[in-house]
């Protein structure tokens, strides 16, 4: 779940819409309302949300390649049983949210051939190459960490079919960490080559995972209305301090170090972090990550050679139904 | 090229016996047997239920949210149909 990044508003071409029910849709939003799919709401949070679930749902699929890779070279029938489970997960958690997404009044269809035609975003982090075995303990800990970080506040966001995807995916993702903290501290406890893949993972996938809570919050021209609306209950940059601090701790229990030379403690407690380089990430979310075309590719495969299934379930179901028809006609 | 839409479904699990089932979610699927194989497979991952209901989601009809004072206000104003709006003396304790 990773959509911190991808969060921007449609504050700009909000067409003028009714005043009264605008103020009593602030109004329900304020007093804690869910708002519900019936319900009206102003064109700009709808489109909003649309936009944010269902690339969010995009991120939970495209997330599925970075792990799948491992799953028939998992170290052990525990671990691939695990892996496995997981991005069975992920796929559900991706379903979960287009059904929410769909709620908004977007065909499954429609958000699909906008992922597959690259018109849609989703989570940088998905663009960056798994190649270790290491690297499938460190997404677990720490992409799933961050993940963590900013769902659960989701949970509480304004539009309910959103909030109770939320809530659902939280419950299975909290087993997504543990798994990947346990392949670390196996490694962390291994021999030295283990230790130190360990160690190469965790500089390989540190700064990406900083960068998934998305821009600084000086540079975030959107955050308000996102904020106003309910739907973002913390800013980019206060969910990665919180993650930075609940992290140093376990990176210093599995006797790794962070590769941030310039991080320190300051006297509150928070630990502070070197400069991220924002132009790796523009980079990346414009398509020029390591692995976007094969990312863009996989998933177009998987769909184009799923068609003749989709078919056959559709032209199936249409034989039926007229048999069905010619029976009630008798 | 558009991929064509497939219908969507409303899936409800009963978690225990004795339960009413609940709505959880809903998903897209061809016809019943596929619905109810995707319903176990997408709701049912860690032992969530006993019994799965699949419903096509164009079967439902709902209440209008914009008539809902209209709607449920005759409840509201009824304060007698609850417990609470009697009163029992104190000696009498528990009732």
């Amino acid at each position: 779940m990773y959509t911190q990044a991808l969060n921007t508003s449609d504050a700009d071409d909000r067409p003028v819409e009714d005043a009264t029910r605008a103020a009593a849709f602030q109004a329900r939003i304020d007093a804690e309302e869910r708002i519900e799919p019936n319900d009206w709401m102003p064109a700009a949070y709808r489109k909003t949300l649309t936009r944010q679930i269902s690339q969010h749902a995009h991120s939970e699929i495209v997330g599925m390649l970075p792990e799948g890779n491992w799953i028939t070279r998992a170290p052990s029938l525990r671990r691939k049983a695990a892996l496995l489970a997981k991005v069975q997960d992920e796929c559900g958690h991706g379903l979960y949210l287009y059904a929410a997404a769909e709620t908004l009044g977007a065909s499954r269809e429609e958000l699909v051939d906008l992922m597959l035609a690259g018109k849609a975003k989703y989570s940088s982090i998905f663009n960056y190459p798994t190649l270790t075995w290491a690297d499938i303990g460190t997404i677990g800990w720490l992409v799933d960490g961050a993940a963590i970080m900013n769902q659960i506040p989701l949970c509480r966001c304004s539009y309910g079919p959103y909030a109770r995807a939320m809530i659902r995916v939280c419950k299975e993702e909290s087993f997504h960490q543990r798994q990947g903290f346990e392949i670390m501290v196996t490694l962390a406890r291994g021999s030295e080559e283990q230790k130190a893949m360990a160690q190469d993972a965790l500089n390989r996938w540190w700064w990406p995972v900083l960068m998934m809570f998305g821009p600084p919050d000086q540079a975030s021209q959107h955050g308000d209305t996102s904020t106003r609306w309910k739907i973002k209950r913390f800013s980019n940059d206060e969910l990665r301090q919180k993650f930075v601090d609940a992290t140093v701790p376990q990176a210093q229990y599995l006797g790794l170090t962070i590769p941030d030379p310039g991080m320190k403690q300051n006297e509150a407690g928070n630990w502070e972090y070197s400069a991220i380089d924002w132009d790796e990430f523009k980079q990346v979310l414009a398509g020029n990550g390591p692995c976007n075309r094969d990312r863009l590719a996989a998933r177009r495969k998987a769909h184009d050679e799923g068609a003749w299934v989709r078919e056959a379930a559709e032209a199936y179901a249409e034989k039926r139904r007229h048999r069905q028809t010619a029976q009630a006609a008798e | 090229m558009a991929t064509p839409n497939t219908p969507l479904w409303e899936v409800f699990i009963r978690s225990r016996n004795g339960l009413a089932h609940k709505h959880v979610g809903s998903l897209h699927a061809s016809d019943t047997t596929m619905a109810l194989q995707a319903a176990r497979d997408l709701y049912t991952r860690r032992g969530e239920g006993l019994s799965i209901w699949v419903v096509p989601s164009s079967a439902i009809t709902a209440s209008d949210p914009s008539e809902k004072g209209m709607m449920f206000e005759p409840a509201e104003s009824k304060i007698y149909r609850h417990p609470t709006f009697y009163e029992v003396p104190d000696e009498v304790g528990h009732m």
